[in-house]
């Protein structure tokens, strides 16, 4: 693994009920939608997580809601101002242009986005944005006002004026025409990824025009 | 009600079961004799382990579940190919496909109830993720097997990335090739990953057993569209960390390349593979794809596969071509267990 470097957190915000965006000095370059690794000692096998700020922003952030099971994410929850972490330096090539895309995210994968997004990567793109509920649509005033219609909010069990309910699956299916010429930008879980990539390829996008990231 | 799942004994490393017995106030070399009857001995319950007090395995059939359990389901292929369907703890299923040639016989297992990792020509994809094995889990596709004894050789190359389950892979692994285990050779022994850099460091480190890398394009951007891990762990960094490691002359790294029609058997390709594994002692396993339902991907004929195989070797790469087997029985990972949950 990459070597870890020590830097002390800025904020540690309950944002809803289990996600929370860690925030620090930005001390280093990288490209929006890269990752890097989280430790809280030097000693464990870092975690890896998208960053969510702009590449510009004095300060960076992380989305990570918190999976009680988890090795990593019940530790940093208790954090707080002045608390320290170990973090790599980032890396990974899931990265777009300013050319015209359609962003797809469920979930905490809307972190790449959010940060092309803060990095001004957002003026031609379509963002669709899926979770369960309102709350878990995380940055969603921020994309609202400046993505205007290009921003699609989807829910599955809440039923809110201006968000489309239903999984972001169904939504892309229920389109007349999807346009096999754009890219399409892929992040969430396995299983939406899939599901996503299967529809755009049957209904004409080329295998190449679909680029996926993953969570593990 | 739902009556909470006991723990089993079935997967437990000799330390493990140290524990167990020291918990239970049972003597220390009651570890040994679990360890005995669990890996070495053909038994279906705990009262069967007759060298034990009874009072020993009246403690431990109170606390443990043996955790074993029989296959659910085998479909046989026209060419002897076995594909098994057992039923992980959490109800979800799981495959192993049983390989016999004549002197090798093969079992590929699986680490994990479906997968994270979302390559492009994997079925196991569809069905998301459902869960990690553990080591008893993983164990028990062997142990089960209705052939266990005639088996030669074991591959981690059914369903999951056995690197994102790393704690049920190397428990597995200890208790496969420990004396007080199966026993078996670390030779006989490969597990494949789509390099996930930190964890195959660990296992070179911690493991003897082969490492296989799911390779299946030279280039960044080719093999970043089949395969999404390429964004974080890079096959350029894959290869550095392996250089960075002394094999030693047993062990062997092989790069499993699946081979599409049109699209990754290329002069081009070849040359890059060559420059690639320059200076890495390896052999590259090719693989005809078998198209799975919804991808774009297409199959190779023959006449390509022994065409690419030969400009590899021209240029001093040892590579060969892995037998197709079990295509009438859905062998490829994850189609049979992803047909029985769409069943349901």
């Amino acid at each position: 693994m990459k070597s870890l470097s020590k830097v002390i957190i800025t904020s540690n915000a309950e944002i809803t009920e289990s996600a929370f965006i860690l925030t620090f000095p930005r001390t280093f370059e990288f490209v929006p939608g890269q990752v890097i690794g989280i430790a809280l000692d030097p000693a464990e096998k870092p975690r890896l997580y998208s960053i969510a700020s702009g590449n510009r922003e004095d300060a960076v952030r992380i989305l990570y809601t918190v999976k009680p099971e988890g090795k990593l994410t019940p530790g940093l929850a208790r954090l707080q101002a002045g608390d320290t972490i170990y973090i790599t330096e980032p890396f990974g090539g899931f990265v777009c242009d300013e050319k015209p895309a359609v962003w797809v995210a469920t979930g905490t994968g809307i972190a790449p986005f959010a940060s092309m997004f803060y990095s001004g990567l957002g003026q031609n793109k379509i963002l669709i944005q899926g979770n369960r509920f309102a709350s878990g649509l995380y940055f969603r005033e921020d994309f609202q006002h400046a993505m205007g219609s290009r921003y699609v909010p989807s829910c599955t069990r809440e039923e809110i004026d201006g968000v489309y309910f239903g999984r972001v699956l169904k939504y892309l299916a229920e389109k007349q025409s999807i346009d096999p010429n754009l890219k399409y930008y892929l992040c969430g879980s396995a299983e939406m990824v899939v599901d996503v990539r299967d529809l755009l390829i049957e209904r004409g996008v080329p295998f190449e025009n679909v680029v996926a990231e993953i969570f593990f | 009600m739902i009556q909470e799942k006991r723990d089993v004994l079935f997967g437990k490393t000799l330390a493990q079961l140290e524990e167990i017995v020291s918990g239970l106030d049972l003597p220390k070399f009651t570890a040994t004799q679990l360890a005995d009857w669990l890996y070495k001995k053909d038994i279906t319950v705990i009262d069967q382990m007759s060298n034990l007090s009874k009072t020993a395995r009246k403690k431990l059939a109170e606390n443990f579940d043996l955790g074993l359990s029989d296959p659910i389901k085998v479909q046989t292929s026209v060419d002897g190919t076995k594909k098994y369907l057992f039923r992980a703890r959490n109800g979800k299923l799981i495959e192993s496909a049983y390989m016999p040639e004549r002197n090798r016989h093969t079992l590929c297992v699986s680490s994990q109830v479906g997968c994270k990792m979302g390559c492009l020509f994997c079925f196991t994809a569809k069905q998301g993720f459902q869960g990690n094995l553990s080591a008893g889990e993983i164990l028990n596709q062997i142990r089960s097997l209705p052939e266990r004894h005639l088996l030669t050789n074991i591959v981690y190359m059914g369903m999951g990335e056995p690197f994102d389950n790393m704690e049920g892979v190397m428990q597995s692994l200890e208790i496969l090739t420990a004396d007080y285990g199966f026993a078996m050779s670390p030779r006989r022994i490969t597990v494949s990953t789509i390099g996930i850099i930190p964890a195959m460091k660990v296992f070179l480190e911690q493991s003897p057993c082969h490492l296989a890398v799911s390779l299946h394009s030279p280039f960044e951007e080719e093999r970043r569209r089949l395969m999404p891990i390429e964004h974080v762990y890079s096959l350029k960094d894959v290869l550095q960390a392996i250089r960075e490691f002394p094999l030693g002359k047993q062990r062997r790294i092989s790069f499993e390349y699946i081979v599409f029609k049109d699209l990754n058997h290329s002069p081009r390709h070849v040359r890059e593979l060559a420059r690639i594994l320059n200076g890495i002692r390896c052999r590259i396993n090719l693989l005809r794809f078998h198209p799975v339902p919804g991808t774009p991907l297409a199959a190779p004929d023959d006449q390509t596969l022994e065409e690419f195989k030969a400009a590899l070797e021209k240029k001093g790469i040892v590579t060969t071509i892995r037998k197709s087997r079990g295509q009438d029985i859905y062998a490829a990972c994850g189609l049979l267990s992803t047909k029985e949950q769409q069943a349901k």
